[in-house]
């Protein structure tokens, strides 16, 4: 497998705060990724980074290299929209568009750029909702209001949006935090896969989810990236002494 | 013991409780005071020719003040297409691009503009627009509105979009729409109701402004359809009026007052309407 995502000594300041330290990792193509680590480890942080959400907040400074294939996407000449084009993210509060029905959501990327092509639409939608499993649940009512839907049903939604746009790699930030255990077992096995298409990164506090749904897996601690490798391993035989009192419970 | 504390609390509540209904009452009374003095003096001249006609020469009975609501809807219109656009930009470049100490200065400026007493919004209109063109005008009556108009549509929009959840903005932008698109179509579609409400608010607002109105478009007792000359409006007919020594022009200044009052009644009404309806 292919390299997708390179991380180079990347840095992330808000203001005096030094969030990330020098963290350098390599993402493969269609692979799952978890980050692992305690609140405040820096794991968003990092997560936002990748399609450059930190540009919203003036007082981050993102430093180091971000290769997307070969693309450096915090270099000058790089339009961060192209960037979140290809890298697409699910946030860990649901968040359909209040104001759009079911139909709208999941074709809410195109509409909102004024790209979307007459006669499309439905295709899109239907496609996008089935591989997220959501389409026989919705199909009756897709002119409805988004918000109508549970809180799993929300994120799926949220995740067929994502995947409508046809992204390269898919970020999600805790996609399963704000749900119950079986609306998180859905997104969990969609996560699976998702991943034949997609390459995934995913931050989750929840270490029986990234051992479920990741191939490798990252232990951050206050800023720093402590330890990356193969799931199995990093759960049954860390290497470093911080990322087995993690994972065996005795912090964070 | 507990039986005096008992009696204490309850005459402590009492009293608490009649003074705030005497404050309620205090603020209460006055609006219906004006509200029954403005429809008992004007209800009377209101009638389809008040509506239709422009004012008869004193002394003759009838007439109307047609001119005047059509000139007020006029500048209120050409006031409305400036102030409200620029208000909502300027909200819209003060919570989605800003941050910096230009936001902080349109802000404070905003705040002082909204602050200047009408009569000199005037006056600066007047210098600006009406002694430059030679001639008072329904333009300069406009221009005048217009600066009352911006920092109200401002300020309200820049609240209503602050409410909008930063989720949402992240949601648009993930999926790759422009920051400019983001801003349009989910931000202040978001924030839509809240700020028309705002935009009725500030119309409310102006309808009733005279003091800007005295030397820019300084008022008409005949229909005028051109920009550049001076035109009637509500308020500045009700103030003729009501200063002239003739009893018919008295009654259409008191039924122009009850047109304006049941229009700013009504717009506050759908104000709070739709700011409601959102919940």
């Amino acid at each position: 497998m292919s390299t997708k995502i390179r991380l180079d000594n990347l840095n992330i300041h808000f203001g005096a705060n030094h969030a990330v330290k020098d963290v350098s990792m390599e993402v493969a193509e269609n692979s799952v990724t978890a980050i692992i680590g305690p609140s405040g480890c820096g794991k968003s942080t990092v997560l936002r980074s990748i399609n450059r959400m930190h540009d919203m907040t003036p007082s981050a400074r993102v430093t180091g290299c971000i290769m997307l294939d070969d693309t450096d996407i915090y270099s000058r000449s790089v339009d961060p929209v192209a960037i979140r084009r290809r890298v697409g993210m699910v946030f860990q509060k649901p968040n359909p568009f209040p104001a759009m029905s079911i139909h709208d959501n999941v074709i809410a990327g195109y509409k909102l750029n004024g790209v979307l092509k007459k006669g499309d639409a439905d295709e899109i939608v239907e496609s996008s909702l089935k591989r997220v499993a959501l389409w026989d649940e919705v199909k009756d009512r897709l002119k409805r209001s988004a918000m109508e839907l549970s809180g799993g049903q929300q994120q799926r939604l949220c995740i067929a949006r994502t995947i409508a746009v046809k992204p390269e790699v898919i970020l999600m930030d805790e996609p399963a935090s704000a749900l119950d255990p079986i609306s998180t077992l859905k997104i969990e096995e969609l996560i699976e896969e998702l991943k034949e298409r997609y390459t995934i990164i995913i931050v989750t506090h929840n270490m029986q989810q990234a051992a479920r749904v990741s191939d490798v897996t990252a232990f951050f601690y206050l800023g720093e990236m402590i330890e990356m490798g193969e799931t199995r391993k990093i759960f049954t035989n860390p290497e470093k002494k911080q990322t087995e009192d993690y994972i065996t419970g005795r912090f964070g | 013991m507990t039986l005096r504390s008992l009696v204490m609390r309850r005459a402590t509540n009492l009293s608490a409780t009649l003074l705030m209904g005497l404050a309620t009452l205090m603020v209460l009374l006055p609006l219906g005071i004006i509200f029954y003095h403005i429809i008992k003096m004007g209800f009377s001249s209101i009638n389809p020719g008040f509506f239709t006609s422009i004012p008869k020469p004193p002394g003759e009975a009838g007439g109307g003040m047609a001119n005047g609501m059509a000139g007020s809807a006029v500048m209120i219109g050409m006031a409305s297409l400036v102030g409200v656009p620029v208000g909502i930009f300027g909200a819209i470049y003060l919570t989605e691009y800003g941050g910096g100490r230009l936001a902080t200065a349109i802000r404070f400026s905003a705040d002082v503009l909204s602050g200047i007493p009408s009569i000199i919004t005037g006056m600066v209109a007047y210098t600006l627009l009406v002694v430059p063109m030679k001639g008072f005008s329904a333009l300069a009556g406009s221009f005048a509105l217009a600066l009352i108009m911006i920092p109200i549509v401002l300020r309200t929009t820049e609240e209503q979009l602050k409410m909008v959840p930063v989720s949402l903005r992240e949601a648009s932008l993930a999926l790759g729409v422009p920051l400019w698109r983001t801003s349009l179509k989910v931000t202040l579609r978001s924030a839509l109701t809240g700020v028309i409400t705002g935009i009725l608010l500030a119309v409310a607002r102006v309808a009733g402004e005279t003091a800007p109105l005295l030397f820019t478009a300084l008022g008409n007792q005949f229909w005028s359809n051109k920009l550049t000359e001076p035109m009637a409006a509500l308020p500045l007919q009700i103030f003729n009026f009501a200063i002239a020594p003739y009893e018919d022009w008295h009654r259409l200044a008191w039924g122009g007052a009850l047109v304006l009052v049941v229009l700013m009644f009504t717009l506050s009404l759908a104000a709070r309407w739709l700011g409601r309806s959102k919940h």
